[in-house]
C-alpha cells in the first residue's frame, strides 16, 4: 500500500498560488524617506515585503495592493497607485 | 498468571502494559470503572503516562487527536452517549489517519435514557473508517488490546481502532483471566512509529481542505485501507497465537461449525451462552455451530462465505437495530451471500435491546421457529401487552 | 515529570515568515496579518493547532498551505482541546521542553461553540497558549453573528431592518470569563499595535502554565472598510474604549493601556464601517449610537482607561 495521500503536505507550498494577480493597486516604494522603521515589513498580511538599509519592496508575485503599508509609513514613502499592466 | 478480575480491570491492565503515552479520561456508565482503575494505576507509579481528566468526550476524543498527532500512543474509552459526542471527532481521527485504541462499553442510546447493554451504539459509527472489533470475554479483552494498537499502528492501516465490549455484562462481571506480563506484551508490541506527525524539526501541515478535486480520493485510499487491513487483523491474531496459545479469532471465529447445517451468529459476550446453547442442541443431535463475527469493520465477507459454504441457514441474534432498515447483522449478511452460488437463508431476531435478559431458553426457541422458515427482524420476547397488541 | 532532555538547539532567525504568502485571504485581512505576528513572534520551535473558519480556510486549501512550522486542524470547535493532547503527548515523549504550543481560533470558534473545550484547557492550565481572533462574527460562513459580535452590529443572522438596529445583545467578557479560571496571563491586543501583539505573545509563551491572548482583527469585508485601513480601525476600536487593552495575572487585572491623550468618540470607529451605517440614519438610530457609547464609557470607568 502506497503511503496514505491528504494526510499532510510540507511546509510553506502555497507559495505556488500567485495572489499578485488580484491587484488593482500597487504600492510604489520611492526609497526617499525611508528610515528603516521596518513597519512595512511587520504590517503586510501577506508578508510580501523584504528590504534592509532604506531599500524595501513588496513582492508583487503576491501583494495583492491592500494599501496598508502604504497608509501605516510614518514618513509617506510608499504611495498606492492605480497599477497599468 | 490467572486472576479472578472484572472485565474492566482486564482491560485496565490490558491497556496499562501497552504503554499509552497519553490516556484521557472522561466517566460515563458503565465504563467508569476502566478510566477509575487506570487512574489507580497511575496513581500508584505503576505506569507513566500523561493522565488527563478532561471536560468531556468531545475532549477527550480531540485530547487523543492532538497525542497521535505528535506521535504518542494513546487510549480513551467511552459508551453510549460518550461516543455520540465523540463521533465528529471520530470521523476526524480516522480521515486523519491517526491510529489510537478507544475502548467502548457498549451501551443502549437514549431516549429513553438506559445504561445497560446493547450494540446500537458501537454501530453508530460504521461508516467512518474506524476498526471495529468485539471481544467476547474478559480473557478476551486482555488479550485484544495488544493487538489492537498493533494493528492501529502498522504503517500500513494507521487507523483508530474500536474494542467493543457489553457494558455490564463485561465490564463489571468477574472471570479468571490468565494476565499477560510486562515482557509478553513489549515483546509483541513495538514501539509508536506514526506515519506521519508533527515535529518542529520536519513541519508538515496535517488537516487541509480537500476540495472536490480531492476529497474523492481520500475515500478511496480509507476503502483500500479497509480491505488491507484484514490480512493485517488476520495476521496479528495469529501471531498472538503464537505468543500464547492462545485465539478468539482474526476477523471472525467458529465453534463446531465443521458439520454444522445452521450457525448462529452474533458479536460480542452472546457468543458464549450460544456456545452452551449449541452444546445443548449438539447433545440432542442437532446439527448446529456459531460464526463469531469479531471484526465488525473491515466486514469479513470473503471469511464468511468460506465458513457458511455447507449451511443451510444462519441465525442471527442481533443487539442492534437500524431503524427504518432492519436488524443490521441480517441486513449485511443477506448481502454478503446476495448472487453467490450458495446462499443460505439469513434468519434475523433483536435481543437484548436496552440490556434485556437473553435466556439460553429463548436462543432455542427462536432456533426452532427459524427451522420452520426464515425469520426477518423478529424481536424476541417482546411484552405484546406493553406494546398494545 | 517529564525527563530533561537536551535543549533545543537554537535555531537562526526566520528569513522568512512563518506564515507566508499565497494564501488565500481577503487583501487587508486583519486576521492575516495577526496570526503572521503571532507566529513570527512565537518562533519555528512551535506547534499551532487551529480550529476552523478564515484562518484554517484561507491558509490551507490541499496541497496548498501558507504555514511554516508544524500545524493540524481538526474541528471548528478543539483546537484547545487538541492542543492540550499535543502537550500531554510531548511531555509523555519527553519532547515537551523547547517547544511553544499554540492553539487558535475565531471568536465564534473559541466563544461560543469551542467554549467548553477552552474552559477543560485553562482548568487544567496546560502550557498552551490560546490566541482567539475576535473579528466579532462567523466570517468564514458569511458574516453571522456570534457571541463576540457587538451591541448594534449588522451581521446576516443579526441584521439591522425595518424593526432592528442590528445585534440587540453585548459582546460576551470573553477575556473575564477566561481570566476567571485563574491562569497566569490573560492579555487582550489589536493588530492596532502589532508591535504589542509580538511582545505579549513573547510574554504567554515564558509562563508555566495556560495562557490566553484576545486578539482583536478588524475584517474588511465582513466589516466593509477600505482595505488599507485595518489598522486604523483597530486602533480607532481601543481609543474609543470598545476594545480595551489589559493584561490579566491570575484573575486580576494588572495593566491597562489608558487612552487619556487619544480617546475618541465612538461615531470616530463607527462611521467608517460599512456595518454601522444603519446607526447613522435617522435620530432613532442615532439613540443607538448613544447606548455604544454608553458601553464605551463603562468599559473605560471600569478598567480606568482614562486618568
Amino acid at each position: 500500500m502506497s503511503k496514505p495521500i491528504l494526510t499532510s503536505v510540507g511546509p510553506g507550498t502555497s507559495k505556488v498560488n500567485k495572489t499578485g494577480a488580484w491587484r488593482i493597486n500597487v504600492p510604489i516604494f520611492k526609497h526617499d524617506t525611508c528610515n528603516d522603521c521596518r513597519i512595512c515589513v511587520l504590517v503586510c498580511p501577506d508578508a510580501c515585503i523584504t528590504g534592509e538599509d532604506s531599500v524595501y519592496n513588496a513582492d508583487l508575485n503576491y501583494c495583492k495592493g491592500c494599501g496598508i503599508c502604504a497608509y501605516e509609513c510614518p514618513v509617506d514613502d510608499i504611495e498606492m497607485q492605480l497599477e497599468v499592466k | 498468571m490467572k486472576q479472578f478480575i472484572e472485565g474492566s480491570m482486564a482491560v485496565s491492565q490490558s491497556v496499562k502494559l501497552c504503554r499509552p503515552n497519553v490516556i484521557a479520561a472522561y466517566p460515563i456508565t458503565p465504563q467508569t470503572h476502566i478510566v477509575e482503575f487506570l487512574a489507580q494505576i497511575v496513581a500508584n507509579g505503576e505506569l507513566k503516562t500523561e493522565f488527563i481528566n478532561v471536560e468531556s468526550e468531545f475532549g477527550a476524543a480531540s485530547v487523543v487527536l492532538g497525542a497521535s498527532a505528535v506521535g504518542a500512543r494513546a487510549y480513551s474509552a467511552t459508551t453510549a452517549q460518550g461516543l455520540l459526542l465523540m463521533a465528529e471527532v471520530l470521523y476526524n481521527i480516522a480521515g486523519m489517519r491517526l491510529p489510537m485504541v478507544i475502548t467502548i462499553a457498549n451501551r443502549a442510546i437514549s431516549a429513553p435514557i438506559n445504561i445497560w447493554n446493547d450494540h446500537s451504539d458501537a454501530v453508530v459509527i460504521r461508516d467512518a473508517g474506524i476498526i471495529m472489533l468485539f471481544a467476547e470475554d474478559a480473557q478476551e479483552l486482555m488479550d485484544i488490546h495488544p493487538q489492537a494498537y498493533k494493528i492501529a499502528e502498522n504503517q500500513e492501516v494507521s487507523l483508530p481502532v474500536t474494542v467493543n465490549m457489553d457494558g455490564f455484562i463485561l465490564t463489571h462481571c468477574f472471570e479468571p483471566v490468565d494476565m499477560l506480563s510486562q515482557k509478553q506484551v513489549d515483546d509483541f508490541l513495538p514501539p509508536f512509529k506514526p506515519v506521519v506527525k508533527l515535529d518542529v524539526d520536519k513541519p508538515v501541515t496535517m488537516g487541509l481542505l480537500a476540495e472536490p478535486t480531492w476529497y474523492m480520493e481520500t475515500r478511496y485510499k480509507l476503502k483500500e485501507t479497509m480491505e488491507d487491513s484484514k490480512a493485517i487483523i488476520e495476521a496479528t491474531a495469529n501471531e498472538f497465537k503464537k505468543l500464547t496459545g492462545r485465539y478468539y479469532g482474526g476477523l471472525i471465529d467458529t465453534y463446531r461449525m465443521e458439520d454444522a447445517e445452521t450457525a448462529f451468529v452474533a458479536m460480542g459476550s452472546l457468543v458464549g451462552t450460544l456456545k452452551d446453547v449449541v452444546d445443548t442442541l449438539r447433545a440432542k443431535g442437532e446439527k448446529v455451530g456459531i460464526l463469531k463475527i469479531r471484526s465488525f469493520r473491515p466486514f469479513p465477507y470473503e471469511k464468511i462465505r468460506e465458513v457458511c459454504a455447507n449451511l443451510k441457514q444462519l441465525v442471527i441474534f442481533d443487539k442492534s437495530y437500524s431503524l427504518g432498515l432492519g436488524t443490521i447483522l441480517q441486513e449485511e449478511l443477506r448481502g454478503c451471500f446476495y448472487r453467490q452460488k450458495h446462499q443460505p437463508l439469513v434468519s434475523g431476531f433483536v435481543v437484548g435491546l436496552g440490556g434485556r435478559d437473553i435466556p439460553p431458553e429463548s436462543l432455542i426457541e427462536c432456533y426452532k421457529k427459524a427451522q420452520k422458515g426464515e425469520i426477518t427482524n423478529e424481536f424476541v420476547d417482546i411484552r405484546l401487552d406493553v406494546v398494545g397488541r | 515529570m517529564a525527563e530533561q532532555t537536551k535543549s533545543r538547539k537554537q535555531k537562526p532567525p526566520i528569513t522568512e515568515s512563518l506564515l507566508t504568502s499565497g494564501h488565500r485571504a481577503c487583501a487587508g485581512c486583519g486576521e492575516a496579518l495577526g496570526a503572521k505576528l503571532v507566529m513570527d513572534a512565537a518562533g519555528s520551535n512551535t506547534m499551532v493547532a487551529t480550529s476552523t473558519g478564515c484562518l484554517e480556510v484561507f491558509s490551507t486549501p490541499y496541497p496548498e498551505s501558507a504555514w511554516r512550522m508544524p500545524w493540524i486542524h481538526s474541528l471548528f470547535e478543539n483546537s484547545s482541546a487538541v492542543a492540550c493532547g499535543m502537550e500531554a503527548g510531548l511531555r509523555a515523549l519527553g519532547k515537551r521542553e523547547g517547544t511553544n504550543i499554540i492553539a487558535q481560533g475565531g471568536d465564534g470558534g473559541t466563544a461560543d461553540i469551542g467554549i467548553g473545550c477552552l474552559s477543560g484547557m485553562l482548568e487544567r492550565n496546560q502550557q498552551v497558549l490560546y490566541v482567539c481572533y475576535d473579528n466579532e462574527a462567523y466570517m468564514n460562513t458569511g458574516v453571522q453573528r456570534s457571541g463576540l459580535t457587538p451591541f448594534g452590529t449588522h451581521t446576516t443572522t443579526s441584521p439591522s431592518g425595518k424593526v432592528s438596529f442590528g445585534n440587540p445583545l453585548p459582546k460576551k467578557p470573553l477575556l473575564q470569563i477566561v481570566a476567571a479560571h485563574n491562569i497566569p496571563y490573560a492579555c487582550s491586543a489589536t493588530v492596532g499595535f502589532p508591535n504589542d501583539v509580538q511582545l505579549k505573545v513573547k510574554k504567554c509563551l515564558k509562563e508555566e502554565g495556560a495562557t490566553f491572548m484576545h486578539l482583536h482583527v478588524p475584517c474588511p469585508l465582513g466589516w466593509v472598510y477600505k482595505t488599507e485601513e485595518t489598522i486604523e480601525i483597530a486602533r480607532l476600536a481601543v481609543f474609543t474604549g470598545l476594545f480595551p487593552i489589559i493584561e490579566m495575572k491570575w484573575g486580576e487585572v494588572v495593566r491597562v493601556r489608558k487612552i487619556t491623550k487619544e480617546r475618541r468618540p465612538v461615531e470616530d470607529y463607527l462611521k467608517p464601517q460599512g456595518r454601522y451605517r444603519h446607526l447613522f440614519v435617522s435620530a432613532e438610530s442615532k439613540k443607538e449610537i448613544e447606548k455604544i457609547q454608553a458601553i464605551a464609557d463603562a468599559n473605560i470607568k471600569k478598567f480606568g482607561l482614562v486618568d
